[in-house]
């Protein structure tokens, strides 16, 4: 069991590697360049500029320093953001994305378990169909809909909460349900999946024959197993909840770090969107890990012998 | 408390390093000038209380108020604001406005690295007396040195760069918190020589990069004033908002630029003429842009400072005139209905630029049977493909002013100008601009700027389209807010109503 753990480690640093590289390689390619502006700097300036970052040594150059930064746990400075470095801007911003994630997690897990359960117990019922049909809106109406829609309802016409910021307990609400609702469906779906072929296992059909009572076949018999594969969905899409969501933090105006994914790569600052890369990167890497890791307690088949 | 939403993060708040709309905004809360711009943008004595052109105007001389304070209440003095030109100036703080300084003695050199720093021609010759020495007129020099690009450096920050948001200020408030991508919260600074006349005792800055969920904060009384309102909803806000939309001229140009390197621009006068001529811009800017901008005929916006902008006799003419003046130049041009033009409208990712790239392409169809693609570009490879001249056609082109000045606008057709991405190179028009900049004379300076647009125009390198407005949405809470051409707004000079 460790050293399988330990295998699994060792070879996520040549994953991050090849990720960085490409990363790198593919930003570098993109025409334009950090400083280019609507008001175009004076040549000597942007020169200048340009030889204060190395942007004006060749990319393989630019590459190694980068590496070397990187091995002494440098992400270097921000090009877009004056005397800011990388590591500061995510270390501001990591924490807001992961609570936000957080709690967008618990609702979509709890939520569409529950939801997912139901339909799949009461299958093929009206019940069943409307909850399904509601879970296909969810996962197919886009946040850029859904989370304004949510400011309309609760903010405007409601009053009840507010409409944008980060600023107390209230504020995460709205956007941790638009954050959720697609994750929510997913599992929904998942879950109803799983569950309605495991109630049709014989071994659920020996405890029902045994006189057990429905809710613990359903609770200890039929929902371990089912969860499996709602656990392999949920590595990924915890990192991808935990980085956060460009368009979520723009609408809500919230200071995480997922608009730094499509602004660094749109102002081209290139250092930025490296950092956030290798940081969303090592969050895949170690969700998957600790899935594997939950894979083996939930399913005894998959342990090592 | 006023709750401003002010459209982008600010990159940076060093003021002689920082240059975006929203940078600004805060530094002028965060600093004051030499000079002052007033709520109507009018020039105002600030830090100096006065100041005298020598009579052969190649030297100003400004007398700083008595008793100036930073806002930790040390001592403010002539050289700090002397030490902040040498700053903007000099080559290794890489500044993006130090070339609106260049006419300073000895300023080309210093920019260039050509002399060191302390030769720049400022000098303190006492704690309240700075003299600024000029290589060539600079009639506008009072009104540039309140732009915060001129701010003084208190003495601890001019050795290194103090982290973002630490660095001392003058201004009515100073910095107490910068929370990125959230807030930016400023207190009034008591120590301001004028801090009595200062009434809201906080102020906030708040990123708002997206207009419709900034426009639902301000409905959510979340805001008092936003950065701008989104164009769609214009109709809608002027129904239900009505008084609380400001709409105001700004001095900036939306305009298309002609690649004059490459066909079918290239020594073809007549066919850009043709192409001006059939533009209906009066059109453009009431039915695409919903009267929140005003049709341009001129590079240089109208209200600008001591000058009229050259507007063509034809801008007056009937629409079937214009039109079939339009046709016999595109004919004359070597175009027809069997030969067509073929033409490509360049322009990056947004809504706004692509609706009016559509309505040109549309006249440019109905009165010349043009041919006309449009290609949309991300915005830094749309900025490349522009500035490297190769693949251009015709382009959509901005330029907003730094100052209230027609030299400005000019300037950027100028052939070595980096932003002359027309490429347009005209002998004449480059002396009539080099005779400008050395007129001691306003009333020649002026003339030479208006020739030389005059004919700019008539070549036709580029097509204006529409001027500027501001536009925001101000709660009726806040009073003493006054529209102005520059769209500076100080927090000084508001106050919030009791509710």
């Amino acid at each position: 069991m460790l050293s399988r753990a330990a295998t699994r480690l060792l070879t996520a640093v040549p994953t991050l590697f090849v990720l960085v590289g490409l990363s790198f390689f593919l930003m570098h390619a993109a025409p334009g360049g950090p400083f280019d502006s609507e008001r175009s700097l004076a040549p000597e300036v942007e020169a200048r500029l340009n030889a204060q970052f190395h942007l004006d040594e060749p990319a393989w150059r630019q590459f190694g320093r980068y590496l070397g930064g990187l091995l002494h746990g440098d992400l270097g400075p921000s090009l877009q953001y004056e005397g800011r470095s990388v590591a500061g801007l995510i270390g501001d911003g990591a924490p807001v994305s992961a609570a936000l994630g957080a709690v967008a997690l618990l609702l979509a897990l709890t939520g569409g378990v529950a939801l997912g359960a139901i339909a799949a117990l009461r299958r093929d019922s009206a019940l069943d169909r409307g909850l399904m049909l509601l879970a296909l809106l969810g996962l197919s109406l886009p946040s850029y809909v859904v989370a304004p829609l949510l400011i309309l309802v609760f903010a405007l016409a409601l009053d009840w909460l507010p409409a944008g910021g980060w600023d107390g307990p209230a504020s995460v609400l709205l956007p941790a349900v638009a954050l959720a609702l697609p994750q929510l469906a997913a599992i929904a779906r998942l879950t109803r999946g799983a569950l309605g072929e495991v109630l049709a296992a014989p071994w659920i059909r020996a405890a029902r024959a045994k006189g057990l009572p429905e809710r613990l076949i359903v609770f200890r018999h039929a929902l371990r197993p089912a969860l499996l594969p709602v656990l392999s969905w949920l590595g990924p899409a915890a990192a991808g909840l935990m980085t956060g969501s460009v368009v979520v933090e723009q609408v809500f105006g919230i200071p995480g770090i997922g608009r730094y994914f499509v602004q660094g790569a749109l102002n081209r600052d290139y250092t930025l969107v490296l950092g956030v890369v290798l940081f969303y990167g090592a969050l895949v890497v170690t969700f998957n890990f600790l899935v594997d890791l939950a894979y083996g307690l939930l399913d005894p088949r998959t342990r090592p012998t | 408390m006023l709750r401003i939403g002010n459209g982008n993060e600010p990159e940076s708040l060093d003021p002689q390093k920082a240059t975006g709309v929203s940078a600004g905004n805060i530094l002028r809360d965060l600093y004051e000038g030499l000079t002052g711009i007033g709520p109507s943008g009018e020039l105002l004595p600030a830090a100096a209380e006065s100041w005298h052109w020598r009579a052969d105007g190649r030297e100003l001389r400004l007398q700083l108020r008595d008793g100036l304070r930073w806002s930790n209440g040390d001592v403010l003095s002539a050289e700090d604001f002397a030490a902040g030109l040498r700053r903007l100036l000099d080559p290794a703080t890489a500044s993006g406005y130090a070339s609106l300084f260049a006419a300073i003695a000895n300023g080309e050199a210093v920019i260039a690295g050509r002399r060191p720093v302390s030769a720049l021609g400022v000098q303190a010759d006492d704690a309240r007396t700075l003299r600024i020495r000029l290589d060539r007129p600079l009639p506008n020099l009072p009104a540039l040195l309140a732009h915060p690009a001129a701010a003084p450096i208190h003495p601890a920050d001019r050795a290194g760069d103090p982290a973002p948001g630490a660095r001392i200020g003058n201004g009515a408030y100073r910095l107490v918190e910068w929370r990125l991508q959230s807030h930016i919260r400023l207190q009034r600074n008591r120590h301001y020589w004028n801090d009595r006349q200062t009434s809201i005792g906080e102020v906030r800055y708040l990123p708002t990069e997206d207009l419709h969920s900034e426009l639902k904060r301000y409905r959510a009384d979340e805001l008092d004033v936003t950065t701008s309102v989104p164009a769609t909803q214009v109709p809608w806000i002027r129904r239900t908002l009505g008084a609380e939309l400001r709409v105001a001229p700004y001095l900036g140009s939306y305009f298309y630029g002609l690649n004059l390197t490459r066909p079918p621009f290239a020594g073809n006068r007549p066919l850009r003429q043709a192409l001006s001529l059939a533009i209906d811009r009066p059109l453009i800017a009431r039915k695409v842009l919903h009267d929140l901008a005003m049709p341009a005929w001129s590079l240089v916006p109208p209200g600008i400072h001591d000058y009229t902008p050259q507007v063509p006799g034809w801008a007056q003419w009937p629409r079937a005139q214009r039109e079939a003046e339009a046709r016999r130049l595109y004919a004359e041009a070597g175009y027809s209905a069997a030969k067509p033009l073929q033409v490509q409208i360049r322009y990056n990712t947004s809504d706004d630029h692509k609706r009016i790239a559509v309505v040109i392409a549309a006249m440019w169809k109905q009165v010349l049977g043009a041919e006309v693609t449009l290609v949309n570009e991300e915005w830094k490879v749309f900025l490349q493909h522009r500035r490297a001249r190769h693949e251009t056609e015709a382009f959509r082109n901005t330029w907003i002013a730094d100052s209230d000045d027609a030299f400005g606008f000019a300037e950027i057709l100028e052939s070595h100008h980096p932003r002359n991405d027309s490429g347009y190179a005209d002998a004449a028009y480059d002396a009539l601009l080099q005779a400008a900049a050395q007129a001691d004379d306003p009333a020649v300076r002026r003339s030479r700027l208006e020739v030389a647009e005059r004919q700019m125009l008539d070549d036709a390198p580029i097509l204006p389209i529409y001027f500027y407005a501001s536009k925001h949405l101000v709660k009726p809470r806040v009073e003493g807010w006054h529209d102005n051409s520059l769209d500076w707004h100080a927090s000084k000079d508001l106050q919030l109503r009791a509710p």
